[in-house]
């Protein structure tokens, strides 16, 4: 996020895209519901008509995979009508004029069609963001989740530097990370291309700066493969053996069964966990690890906050923390690594990188730190980009509009989007095992619209098939007019229901971010 | 900005104009007992019992909501004010059933703690008693409407933080009761049971299920961490007694202050659920069989080892975790990138 | 010494002979509630609280009177014992004053605790109270007899000091109660104050008056530390809330500990804040009287401040 959470309750003008908020981040939400009962405009765009766009002033409720067209048709109206922020544009940003040529086709009549949103809305929500002290844009998978994720994203920084809603208060892009160390994994540097504090592995000053605290000769300079890369090197044989620490892609990566055949092609696999996953039951070597009651640490939040675990109990039976595994494994390889304590990693971590420089578990005692933290006297950086972009000035990327991968057709007429459930969390590996959540929402439906229910013959509580090109579940339905006619809707945190079994691994070509907010399926009564 | 100096029990104290009373007492240190009072929270002014003296004023005004003047003299503790309390907390006990030898609350309860301060006895069969059934037909939170003193702070904090209004005051008198429209269960009604009305009850009124029927108050020690489960990053306090996890509480966190959602405060028990790995696993003959860290860690060593020797580093992968501390992040991309000598390492939630 | 060994539940455990299973299912790591045993005083099983199941004797032997068996086996928490405790503990609190609210005892009462473990709630209404009146007759102990279950450790204790033995069971039935001779205050009686009883009750039934209302239980840190008035080397607790110390106490009487109050006055004047002025019973009347009197120094401190 460019903000901090806190900072979402200050807004004037809050578009929520894609976010089913209240559901997926109930306390971000709050901060949303604040603002508005201090007078702010809440704009909900998504296909269904969720809590969060219960609440709101406007519920924009698009096609799935539109967003493109839709951020493109504000863009179009705020330029037309001149309601950009001019000063903004002219100091801190360089090519407005290929935005401005690309957005002209993008005119809200031209968007209504393909979006689904009246002419007359979208034009309302723009002059209302255009026109907003602080507006703030929050989204989360419903906008990254898609072929034309990272394009999405641009749509969404080019809408905000366009009204210089970015580098202050309460005003920016904010994405909302849905696992609680998304942020932290990829600060370290747990991504095929960059180090920590995404310092590219191809420079080759990184490497010698990464080999020699590391104290190894040299470091490989070739961009390593993303998760869907290694599944399909899997395979295809190139991966021979693969190590897994705390995933689960079996059940949260698309198209399962490809996943398991890949998993089970490998030479040798070792999963790392807390529970014996659909993923580590397919392993070779099962190491057991402890949860986050049991070891110290430090976890990122979507606002940067770097934040303290701690120990509260030992691990149960034999398991051992995370990072004292690894260390076992590396020292057992020939390569002696050895910690005395978290707190030992986390100064390696700050000499090396930057951003984290000035944070310390001392420091952390007196709470959080947002990162940028350059030095032991700074206080962290609330928000981003506040004189000034990362890369100097900011640059408007202009995108097109791309329909999903995979469009409903005669053979499977509904469109499948996924998503979360309030009482449950990511492949459920947890929530299933509390003793309270699940024995509240213990059975996932799926949601379907009555008129569509009505067509197949199926009534509230029905059994159905639902079948995609790639594979087909069984599951409940449950009729609700949240989602319009042609869309329906369920979570990927129940095993019974792998739902990701008929998603689509269609991948945005730059993010490597699947697209599991669109696929199409057909749907049946089951017999 | 304008500041006002005023005297409480003899202490000067200079505020900013506007703070109240209770605030002006807490800054210097004074201590004013408080049932309805949260700072968090719309001021309600309802229950009296932070009642001070001030000479000049009718009667004993509530310092909750009482704006500190310049020149203004407030006794906290004076034989009226003392007296005015215990009436308080006598009314309260006398329909309030006595039952803190298994109240879940017994230790950090307000009734409790004020009526100890004060020396309030009751008699034991002393006024009406409610006669309410004690909620407990969902898996998170116990109700029981006896106990409530009906300082309204649940329904604020519903409505405030939590920006639901699920529950709300109903009836009248004696009869006067904290319910959810159409006095159903909160199983029957929209609560998102995120108990943060739980966190603000003083009394035993409310009460998490798991962790008061499992421990008692002075049983467990408190440690503050951070939430496993979405990017929020919530803290709370984990309760620990014997070497169990056995609840979660609030505390004041950064990002979320008291709140918390029904993962964070009641998703705390696949810590300790049977499931649980417990010891490393070696896969022979296509059954799993147990092993120790010295078998399992150097047949991991060996077989990546030996797939590095044979296909080269690439020919191997690693997937860190999104659900993992930094330092394990930081040391899993160490060991791919240093040991295994690839940048073959990405986690699965690029989301 | 001969073994015999034993399971309790499905755990195996071998101890010496004589062993009782109370105590062999402590050494095993296994809880079993009690209320009138305790480890320095002859046996006395009249409770019951500890009964346990095993099978092959009639009814449900107390464990804490019951020595342990080759091959015997013990069940500690089967439906049947559970069930054997909480009618005691129902039959205890019918007509126990509902008082934890303020209770001294409140958060360190074993009636309480087992009361929780087991979920026994007290209904309330039924059950015929006792009304006897508190006895603070005397500026160290307060007596309720109102809250007494009667275990009858406080007498044993007492007349383990053959010279006391101020306390024992008087009357019969339901007005069974734990009296002085002639059943007069303590105040009135020869009781010397030295509060073996008091840390040997189970319940809120005795308790020390100088810390009344000056804290909680749970609010309390201790500090162990020792008398060094005479050579029998008693061990004490010192309380402190909020930083401050706030009392002594003495920890339980251990062999041939008598504790007295002479040693207790004293760690009182070296380790508290605010220490109370000591009181001596003089005649039929307590008198606050000066910490060399209170501490029997008055010779030597006369004989140094003459010679100064
Ligand atoms: S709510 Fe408080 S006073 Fe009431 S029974 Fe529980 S602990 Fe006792
Ligand atoms: S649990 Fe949350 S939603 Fe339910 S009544 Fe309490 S505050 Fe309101
Ligand atoms: S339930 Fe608790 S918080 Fe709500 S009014 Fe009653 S006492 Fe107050
Ligand atoms: S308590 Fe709820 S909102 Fe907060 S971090 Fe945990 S899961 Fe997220
Ligand atoms: S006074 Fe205490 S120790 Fe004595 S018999 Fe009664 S409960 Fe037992
Ligand atoms: S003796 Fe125990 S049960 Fe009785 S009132 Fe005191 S604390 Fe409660
Ligand atoms: S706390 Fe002031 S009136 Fe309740
Ligand atoms: S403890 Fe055994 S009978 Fe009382």
């Amino acid at each position: 996020m460019t903000n901090s959470i806190r900072e979402i309750a200050g807004a004037n003008f809050i578009l929520a895209i894609g976010t089913n908020t209240t559901e997926s981040h109930p306390i971000i939400s709050l901060q949303a519901k604040k603002a508005k009962r201090n007078g702010a405009t809440l704009v909900v765009a998504d296909p269904r008509r969720t809590e969060m766009a219960e609440l709101a002033d406007i519920h924009m409720q698009l096609n799935s995979g539109s967003d493109i067209a839709l951020l493109n048709a504000m863009a179009n109206v705020i330029i037309s009508e001149e309601l950009w922020n001019k000063d903004f544009v002219a100091n801190r940003t360089e090519d407005f004029e290929a935005l401005k040529q690309t957005v002209a086709k993008y005119t809200p009549e031209y968007a209504a069609e393909i979006t689904g949103v009246p002419a007359e809305t979208i034009r309302e929500v723009a002059r209302g963001y255009a026109r907003a002290k602080n507006a703030t844009i929050l989204y989360t998978m419903g906008v990254t989740q898609h072929i034309c994720g990272t394009h999405n994203v641009f749509a969404v920084a080019n809408l905000a530097m366009l009204c210089g809603h970015i580098g202050k208060e309460s005003s920016g892009v904010n994405p909302l990370r849905g696992q609680n160390n998304v942020q932290g994994a990829c600060d370290m540097g747990a991504l095929p291309n960059v180090y920590t504090g995404y310092q590219p592995v191809t420079l080759e000053e990184n490497r010698a700066k990464f080999a020699k605290v590391w104290n190894v000769g040299e470091l490989p300079a070739k961009p390593g493969l993303t998760v869907g890369e290694m599944m399909e090197g899997a395979a295809d044989g190139r991966v021979k053996a693969m190590y897994i620490m705390g995933e689960n892609p079996v059940l949260s990566d698309p198209d399962s069964d490809h996943v398991v055949h890949a998993l089970e092609k490998l030479e040798f696999l070792v999963v790392q966990d807390i529970f014996l996953t659909e993923t580590a039951a397919l392993a070779d070597v099962v190491l057991p690890a402890a949860s986050f009651a049991e070891k110290d640490g430090t976890f990122s939040n979507t606002e940067r906050r770097v934040q303290r675990v701690r120990k509260a109990i030992d691990p149960v039976g034999d398991a051992k923390a995370d990072w004292q595994i690894i260390c076992d494994v590396a020292t057992a390889m020939g390569y002696p690594m050895q910690y005395a304590s978290a707190s030992d990693i986390f100064d390696e971590i700050a000499r090396l990188t930057p951003s984290y420089a000035g944070i310390s578990y001392a420091r952390l005692e007196q709470g959080g730190i947002q990162w940028p933290c350059p030095s032991a006297d700074h206080p962290g950086t609330p928000y981003l980009h506040k004189d000034k972009f990362v890369r100097g000035l900011g640059k408007f990327n202009p995108v097109e509009y791309i329909p999903p991968a995979e469009q409903p057709d005669q053979d499977y007429p509904f469109v499948l989007s996924t998503g979360r459930r309030h009482f449950h969390y990511h492949t459920g590996t947890m929530t299933q095992r509390t003793g309270a959540l699940e024995v509240h929402y213990g059975a996932e439906h799926l949601e379907i619209n009555p008129l569509d229910a009505a067509d197949l013959g199926v009534v509230d509580g029905d059994t159905v098939r639902v079948k995609s090109r790639r594979g087909q579940v069984e599951v409940k339905a449950r009729l609700t007019d949240v989602v319009p006619r042609g869309l329906v809707f369920t979570s990927f945190h129940f095993p019974e229901v792998a739902i990701n079994k008929l998603t689509n691994p269609a991948r945005d070509p730059v993010a490597k971010i699947p697209e599991l907010k669109v696929c199409a399926v057909k749907v049946e009564k089951a017999s | 900005m304008a500041e006002v100096t005023l005297t409480i029990n003899g202490i000067s104290v200079t505020v900013p104009k506007g703070t109240t009373v209770l605030d002006a007492a807490r800054q210097a240190g004074i201590f004013i007992p408080t049932f309805c009072h949260d700072p968090e929270l719309t001021r309600f002014g309802a229950c009296r019992m932070c009642v001070v003296e001030i000479p000049g004023m009718r009667n004993l005004p509530a310092s909750c909501v009482t704006e500190a003047t310049d020149g203004m003299v407030v006794h906290t503790d004076s034989p009226a004010v003392i007296e005015a309390r215990k009436t308080i907390l006598e009314l309260m006990l006398a329909n309030h059933p006595m039952d803190c030898l298994t109240c879940g609350k017994n230790g950090d309860c307000r009734l409790q703690d004020y009526a100890y301060l004060y020396g309030v006895k009751t008699e034991p069969f002393g006024g009406e008693k409610h006669n309410y059934p004690v909620e407990n037909d969902n898996p998170f939170i116990v109700r029981d409407m006896n106990k409530c003193i009906l300082c309204g702070k649940c329904v604020r904090a519903c409505a405030e933080i939590q920006g639901k209004s699920i529950v709300d005051f109903a009836y009248r008198g004696f009869d006067a009761k904290i319910t959810p429209a159409m006095d159903v269960p909160l199983s029957e009604s929209e609560c998102v049971f995120c108990g943060n009305c739980v966190a603000v009850c003083p009394v035993g009124a409310l009460q998490e299920k798991g962790l008061r029927s499992a421990a008692r108050t002075w049983e467990v020690k408190k440690v503050k961490t951070t939430c496993p489960y979405c990017g929020t990053g919530c803290s709370f306090e984990l309760n620990v007694k014997d070497n169990r996890v056995v609840g979660v509480t609030s505390c004041d966190g950064d990002v979320n202050g008291r709140a918390l959602c029904a993962k964070g405060r009641f998703g705390y028990g696949f810590i300790h659920h049977p499931d649980r790995l417990t010891t490393p696993l070696v896969k022979k003959n296509g059954k799993f069989v147990k092993a120790t860290w010295e078998e399992a860690i150097s047949l991991v060593a060996q077989k990546l080892g030996a797939v590095k020797d044979k296909y080269g580093s690439d020919a191997l992968a690693v997937l860190s975790s999104a659900r993992c501390t930094n330092e394990e992040n930081y040391l899993m991309q160490k060991f791919t990138r240093a040991v295994l000598g690839t940048n073959n390492i990405d986690h699965c939630a690029r989301l | 010494m001969s073994y015999v060994s034993l399971t309790i539940n499905g755990i195996k455990i071998s101890v010496p002979k004589g062993t009782t299973v109370l105590d062999a299912a402590r050494e095993a790591g296994v809880f079993i509630p009690t209320f009138c045993h305790d480890p320095d005083i002859p046996r006395f099983g009249a409770c019951r609280i500890c009964v346990v199941e095993i099978p092959g004797m009639r009814n449900l032997p107390a464990s804490c009177v019951t020595e342990a068996t080759e091959g015997m086996e013990v069940y500690t928490e089967s439906p049947a014992v559970v069930e054997a405790r909480k009618t005691i503990l129902e039959l205890l609190l019918a007509n126990h004053p509902q008082d934890c609210l303020t209770c001294e005892k409140n958060g360190d009462c074993r009636l309480q605790d087992y009361a929780f473990r087991y979920g026994v709630k007290e209904s309330g209404f039924k059950g015929e109270r006792k009304n006897y009146p508190l006895d603070d007759s005397n500026p160290y102990i307060i007596r309720d007899a109102n809250k007494c279950i009667l275990c009858g450790r406080c007498v044993r204790t007492c007349n383990a000091i053959p010279e006391r033995s101020v306390i024992d069971f008087g009357y019969r039935g339901f007005n069974t109660k734990i009296v002085t001779a002639m059943d007069t205050p303590l105040g009135e009686s020869d009781c010397v104050y030295c509060g073996r009883c008091v840390t040997v009750c189970p319940v809120g039934a005795l308790t020390w008056k100088p810390l009344t209302g000056k804290g909680r239980v749970w609010e309390l840190t201790r500090q162990e530390v020792t008398c060094t008035f005479c050579d029998s080397g008693c061990t004490f607790e010192v309380l402190s809330k909020d930083g401050k110390n706030i009392g002594v106490v003495p920890k339980t009487p251990g062999n041939g500990r008598p504790l007295c109050l002479k040693g207790r006055l004293g760690l009182e004047l070296k380790y508290l804040d605010d220490p109370p002025a000591p009181q001596l019973k003089k005649g039929d009347e307590f008198v606050q009287v000066s910490w060399g009197e209170a501490l029997g120094l008055e010779d030597i401190l006369s004989k140094l401040s003459k010679d100064k």
